[in-house]
């Protein structure tokens, strides 16, 4: 639905746009190029999305998920405070966030919906989110993928010469995005009810 | 620095499958069930990129982006992030795919290893699609006041905004 309104805007003020400055045969020519560009960028990143998406199945299958979800179970405690006892609970989150890390997009969004759950049949239910469900979206909103796998695709895809140097970028933003969500989820849960 | 990270990659490639073929997995079996699953998330994607690169780039060609980046620059400038950047910046949290077709819109035009292509990248690779996620989540559980989320969600967006044009540049 959004999408309908983002592609009918861009369509609408490119058209109104060429008009006005007397672009609209470049327009119409980026109309057949885009659509074009779209289709070869998919080729060219097919294969780095593939063998990505081979060694996550890899990680998934030799239990190193489920590894790195033990080590993170004693540091995510101190985050969500109301699901330290609760072993469902805490299996749950820890295996969200360690997908969450390892780029398994497809497997930490289930992981993620049976942690949010628990943790609201633990507060009780109701039609408000407790402080613990809160801090568990503002995790999954902000991104903790350590490879950005898709990114370097469109990287390759544009003829980089090195998709993956971005990483180190990537994870001090990353680590600033995530420390400031958890900040504010933990000082803004006192006063906001 | 720069050969550590150059191998990353490679030793992801080799450590991973050591590793599974190490506990008995079946590696090479694991590893293409897992590159199939990618092509099929790839026929979801294709439709998407080319109605929505389409659009990005009669954009372009229209000149409204560039006029629009005009009109922005000194606001952009102040805060560190490039103004090809801020199409990217708000279409973010809205629409996952919406953003991979700007950001390679982006890096095609600029090309990938310019800064503005380099902080698009930083960009996409250090965010999720906020609105997106919330909504999954809160209609999962019921929830109905969603309190802080929203806004915290969104200042760490605006993290993200705010450190990648540096980032890019800096490391």
């Amino acid at each position: 639905m959004v999408l309908s309104w983002v592609w009918l805007g861009m369509a609408a003020v490119s058209v109104v746009f060429g008009l006005l400055t007397g672009r609209i045969e470049a327009v119409s020519r980026g109309a057949l190029e885009g659509a074009g560009a779209a289709v070869q960028l998919c080729i060219a990143m097919a294969g780095v999305l593939c063998l990505w998406s081979g060694i996550m199945e890899v990680m998934r299958r030799c239990g190193l998920a489920g590894g790195l979800a033990r080590l993170l179970r004693g540091p995510l405690g101190l985050l969500f405070p109301g699901a330290r006892g609760d072993g469902e609970a805490m299996e749950a989150l820890s295996a969200n966030v360690s997908a969450n890390l390892l780029g398994l997009g497809n497997a930490a969004t289930p992981l993620g919906l049976r942690a949010a759950r628990r943790l609201h049949t633990l507060s009780g239910g109701g039609r408000s989110a407790s402080n613990d469900l809160c801090m568990l979206v503002v995790l999954n909103t902000a991104s903790l993928q350590l490879v950005p796998a898709t990114v370097a695709g469109v990287r390759t895809a544009a003829g980089s010469a090195a998709p993956f140097d971005i990483l180190p970028a990537v994870w001090v933003t990353s680590v600033c995005s995530v420390l400031v969500g958890v900040l504010a989820a933990k000082l803004l849960s006192r006063t906001w009810r | 620095m720069n050969s550590l990270l150059a191998a990353v990659v490679p030793l992801i490639l080799v450590g991973v499958p050591g590793w599974a073929a190490l506990r008995g997995a079946d590696v090479f079996k694991a590893l293409t069930d897992g590159a199939a699953q990618g092509l099929s998330l790839f026929k979801t994607l294709a439709p998407t990129l080319v109605a929505l690169m389409t659009g990005i780039t009669m954009l372009r060609a229209s000149g409204a982006l560039d006029a629009a980046a005009q009109l922005l620059r000194p606001l952009t400038a102040a805060l560190g992030i490039p103004a090809e950047c801020t199409p990217l910046l708000l279409l973010r949290p809205v629409s996952g795919s919406g953003a991979l077709a700007v950001g390679a819109e982006i890096m095609k035009n600029f090309g990938a290893d310019s800064l503005v292509g380099r902080t698009a990248a930083v960009m996409l690779g250090s965010s999720e699609t906020t609105f997106y996620t919330i909504g999954v989540y809160f209609g999962a559980t019921g929830v109905a006041r969603g309190r802080h989320v929203l806004v915290c969600a969104l200042l760490a967006d605006l993290t993200v905004f705010l450190v990648a044009g540096w980032a890019a540049r800096v490391l």
